[in-house]
C-alpha cells in the first residue's frame, strides 16, 4: 500500500544522507523524497511516498523516529490531507498535433510554459495521479525529457463543528 | 569562568565534566592541540598500538563499568581503524563516545592529507554523529554526544573536530539542561500494558522468560530475579545476556539459540507465554523465524521501538526501560508456580546437560573452560574472542554476575576479546580480567600486548589454540565436505615467545594435568600473562541448531 509521510527533521547539513541511508540500508523502498525548509528556518520538512505493508510501515516510522534529527512524523495515510507534484514536460510537438497537445492541456489545466518549432513544454501540478494520468496521454506524441518533483503533502485544516 | 581558552582545552574539560576517568587514544597531526591539553590534564590516556584496540577499549570498559567509554583518534587512517570498534558497539548497544580529528575546516572536501568523510562513513553504524564547525559548539555537542551514547538504548555517538576548531578560543557554554527535540527515550512503561502482561502470566502454564543485553544495560538484574522467583518461570539468556541472571540458578537453563542448550531451545518451542526482556530475536536465536516459539503468545519489553515485532510479532508490547517495566511488572503480578512446566524443562535439563567427550589424552577446550571457572570463579571478569572458543565459554564458564563478560554478540568481531578485556582491566583496577581468545582471533589485536605492559594491565589471556579458524573449520566439516579452505593456520606462532617479546609471560600447556597449575600460576604472576592450550584440533560446538533450521532440530549427540 502507498503511504505518504510526512517527516519533519531538523535543518542540518546530513540529514538528508541520514534518511536516505536508511532506507537504503534496511532495503525500503522509496517511491518519492521531497525536502525544503518549513516556516520555521530551523526545520525541514521531507514528503516521503513510499510503498509497503503494515509491518514495513511500522519498521519505516519506527526507524526515521529514531535518528536523532528527526522531531517528528505524520502518517498522511487515510487522514484530509492535499498532495500535490509538479512535473515540467518536453513533449514532440509537430504541427498536426499541436492542437490536440493544447486540448490535453485545458482539460488538465496544465501550462504551457516554452514553445519551440518542434516541441512544448509542458507544466502540470496535481496528484501523482493526475500527473501520471497526463503523462500517458502525452506518450503518444513522443516525450523527449520529463522531470518530476515528487510528491508534497499537508494536512487539511480541521473543519469547525 | 569567563575566560577564553582554546577548543582543545574545553575538549578536555569537557570530558572531565562528564566524569570520564580514562580515554583510549591515539594521537596524529590534526590532534598535536588536544593531545597538548591531555599532557597536562589529570585524565588517564591509554596509548594502544591500533586504533581498532582503543576503539575495543572503550567498550569493554563500557561493559564493565556501565559508564560511557570514550576513544580518540586521528583524521583519515585513525578514524576509519575505528570504524569496526564502533559497528561492535553499535550492534551490541554499548555507550561510547568516538572522538575524531579532522583536517582544517577550509580543508574539507578537498581530499586533504588524512582526509576522510568519517561522519558519513559511520551515519549507519552510530546512534548519532556530529561534525563541530565552532569553537562555541564544543562544549554542548560533547554533552549531547555522552548524553545520547548513555541514554535510551545506548551506542556509539562520534564526534569529528577540524584542528581549526580546537586551536580557535572562546568562553565555553554547558547546557544547565540538555533538551534535544527529536531524541526523548520512553523510558517509563505504559500502565495499561504492564497490567495486559500481568494478566497474561497469570493464564499462562509455560511461561519462560527470554532476556538479553538489555537487562544489562539497564541494570535490571535484581528485577529479573525476582520476577522468575515469583512467577517460577525457566530462564534462558541470550550471549549477550549472559550474566543477567545467576548460571548456577535453579530456574536457570542456559544460553539459547544456535549453540543454546536443547532445554532452552525446548522451552522457546513449547511455552505459551515468553516474556522477552531487552532481547531482539536475533537470527543466531530465532532459526527459523516462522517456526520459533509458534506456540507463545508473546511479551516484550524494550527500550527501543524498533526493536518490538520488527522480527517476531509480539502480543504486548512494552516500550520502557527494563528495570523500570520489571519494577512495575513485579508490582502486578501474583507469586506463582508451575510444577509441571517446571519439572518438564527439568526433564530436558537432565537428559540433554551440555557435555564432550573426555576420552583420549588430548587437551578438551571445554575442561579448559571449566578449570577457569574453578579457579577464577565468579569474580573473574571474562571477555572471550569470536569463533568455537567463544561459545564453549559460553557454554561452561556460568555466569553468576551482571557485567562480568565481553562478547561480541551483534558483530562477531574477532580480535575483539583482548582489546576489550584491557578496557575492562583499565575500568576495574585491581578486578580480576581474563579473555578466551582463539589462535586466530588474538592474532587480530596482539599488538595490544605492548598496551597490556606498558599500562600495568595484568589481563590474562587464555587461548585455546587448535591451529585453526575453528569455527569456519567446523561448518567445513559439517557442511562443506571437510574442505579446509584457507582454514588451517597450525604452528604459525609460538605464542610464549610472542609474550615474551613483548615483556609479558607467556605459558604453553599440553597435557590435561597442567591445566590448573598453568591457570593458577597465571593468576599468581603480577602482570599480563598469555596461556597457550594446545587443544583437540577438531573439537566441535555441540549442540547446533543448522542455519535455517527451526531451533529445535538440533543436531549433536553428546548434548
Ligand atoms: C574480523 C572477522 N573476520 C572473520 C570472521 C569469521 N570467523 C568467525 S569465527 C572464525 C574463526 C575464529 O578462529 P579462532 O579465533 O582460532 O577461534 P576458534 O573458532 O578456532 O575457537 C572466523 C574466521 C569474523 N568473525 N571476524
Ligand atoms: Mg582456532
Amino acid at each position: 500500500m502507498r503511504h505518504t509521510l510526512s517527516v519533519l527533521v531538523e535543518n542540518q547539513p546530513g540529514v538528508l544522507a541520514r534518511v536516505a541511508g536508511l532506507f537504503s540500508g534496511r532495503g525500503f523502498n522509496i517511491t518519492s523524497l521531497t525536502v525544503g525548509e518549513t516556516e520555521d528556518a530551523s526545520t525541514s520538512r521531507m514528503t516521503i511516498v513510499v510503498a509497503g505493508d503494515d509491518a514495513i510501515l511500522e519498521q519505516i516510522t519506527k526507524q526515521l523516529n529514531k535518528l536523532v534529527d528527526t522531531i517528528k512524523i505524520y502518517d498522511f495515510t487515510g487522514e484530509a490531507h492535499l498532495e500535490r507534484e509538479l512535473a515540467l514536460i518536453k513533449v514532440q510537438a509537430e504541427v498536426r498535433c499541436r492542437s490536440e497537445i493544447t486540448q490535453l492541456v485545458e482539460i488538465f489545466r496544465a501550462k504551457i510554459v516554452d514553445v519551440s518549432e518542434r516541441s512544448f513544454t509542458l507544466e502540470i501540478t496535481g496528484t501523482a495521479d493526475k500527473v501520471n494520468a497526463f503523462i500517458e496521454l502525452l506518450r503518444p506524441f513522443g516525450i523527449r525529457e520529463l522531470i518530476r518533483t515528487g510528491t508534497v503533502a499537508i494536512a487539511r485544516e480541521k473543519k469547525k463543528k | 569562568m569567563s575566560q577564553e581558552i582554546t577548543g582543545a582545552q574545553i575538549f578536555v574539560d569537557s570530558l572531565l565534566r562528564e566524569g570520564t576517568d580514562v580515554i583510549f587514544g591515539y594521537p596524529g597531526g590534526v590532534l598535536l592541540p588536544i593531545f597538548d591539553a591531555l599532557y597536562a590534564s589529570k585524565l588517564r590516556v591509554i596509548l594502544p598500538r591500533h586504533e581498532q584496540g582503543a576503539a575495543h577499549m572503550a567498550d569493554g570498559y563500557a561493559r564493565a563499568t556501565g559508564r560511557v567509554g570514550v576513544c580518540l583518534a586521528t583524521s583519515g587512517p585513525g578514524a576509519t581503524n575505528l570504524v569496526t570498534g564502533i559497528a561492535t558497539a553499535y550492534m551490541d548497544s554499548i555507550p561510547m563516545v568516538a572522538l575524531t580529528g579532522q583536517v582544517v575546516s577550509s580543508m574539507i572536501g578537498n581530499d586533504a592529507f588524512q582526509e576522510v568523510d568519517i561522519t558519513g562513513i559511520t551515519r549507519p553504524i552510530t546512534k548519532h554523529n556530529f561534525l563541530i564547525r565552532n569553537v562555541k559548539d564544543i562544549a554542548a555537542t560533547i554533552q549531547e554526544a555522552f548524553y545520547i551514547a548513555g541514554t535510551g538504548r545506548p551506542g556509539p555517538v562520534l564526534v569529528d573536530i577540524p584542528k581549526d576548531v580546537t586551536t580557535a578560543a572562546c568562553v565555553p557554554e554547558y547546557r544547565e539542561k540538555l533538551e534535544i527535540r527529536g531524541y526523548r527515550p520512553n523510558l517509563v512503561p505504559h500502565p495499561n500494558q504492564i497490567k495486559k502482561a500481568a494478566a497474561m502470566i497469570a493464564e499462562a502454564k509455560q511461561p519462560l522468560i527470554y532476556a538479553g543485553g538489555g537487562v544489562i544495560l539497564a541494570n535490571a538484574s535484581k528485577e529479573l530475579k525476582e520476577l522468575a522467583e515469583k512467577i517460577n518461570a525457566p530462564v534462558t539468556l541470550t550471549l549477550m545476556g549472559l550474566g543477567a541472571f545467576p548460571g548456577t540458578h535453579e530456574n536457570f537453563i542456559g544460553m539459547l539459540g544456535m549453540h543454546g542448550t536443547r532445554a532452552a531451545n525446548y522451552a522457546m518451542q513449547e511455552s505459551d507465554v515468553v516474556i522477552a526482556i531487552g532481547a531482539r530475536f536475533d537470527d543466531r536465536v530465532t532459526g527459523r523465524v516462522e517456526h520459533f516459539a509458534s506456540n507463545a503468545r508473546i511479551i516484550h519489553i524494550d527500550v527501543d521501538p524498533a526493536s518490538i515485532s520488527k522480527v517476531v510479532s509480539v502480543d504486548v508490547p512494552i516500550v520502557g526501560d527494563a528495570k523500570l517495566a520489571l519494577q512495575a511488572l513485579l508490582k502486578e503480578v501474583a507469586s506463582r508456580k508451575c510444577d509441571e512446566w517446571s519439572s518438564r524443562v527439568r526433564e530436558w535439563q537432565k537428559k540433554f546437560p551440555l557435555g564432550y567427550s573426555r576420552e583420549g589424552s588430548g587437551l578438551k577446550p571445554q575442561m579448559v573452560i571449566e578449570t577457569l571457572y574453578k579457579v577464577g570463579g565468579p569474580d573473574l571478569f571474562l571477555a572471550t574472542d569470536v569463533g568455537q572458543h567463544q561459545m564453549w565459554a559460553a557454554q561452561f564458564f556460568p555466569l553468576e554476575r551482571p557485567r562480568h563478560w565481553a562478547s561480541s554478540g551483534g558483530l562477531g568481531t574477532m580480535g575483539y576479546g583482548f582489546p576489550a578485556a584491557l578496557g575492562a582491566q583499565a575500568g576495574l583496577p585491581g578486578k580480576s580480567v581474563a579473555v578466551v581468545s582463539g589462535d586466530g582471533s588474538f592474532q587480530m589485536n596482539m599488538q595490544e600486548l605492548a598496551t597490556a605492559v606498558v599500562n600495568k594491565l595484568p589481563v590474562k589471556v587464555i587461548i585455546l589454540n587448535n591451529g585453526y579458524l575453528g569455527m569456519v573449520r567446523q561448518w567445513q566439516e559439517l557442511f562443506h565436505g571437510k574442505r579446509y579452505s584457507s582454514t588451517n593456520i597450525e604452528s604459525s606462532v609460538d605464542f610464549v615467545k610472542l609474550a615474551e617479546a613483548f615483556g609479558a609471560t607467556g605459558i604453553s600447556v599440553k597435557e590435561q594435568n597442567q591445566v590448573e597449575p598453568a591457570i593458577k600460576r597465571a593468576f599468581a604472576t603480577e602482570g599480563p600473562v598469555v596461556m597457550d592450550f594446545q587443544v583437540d584440533r577438531e573439537e566441535n560446538v555441540w549442540p547446533m541448531v543448522p542455519a535455517g533450521a527451526p531451533i529445535h532440530e538440533m543436531i549433536g549427540e553428546l548434548a
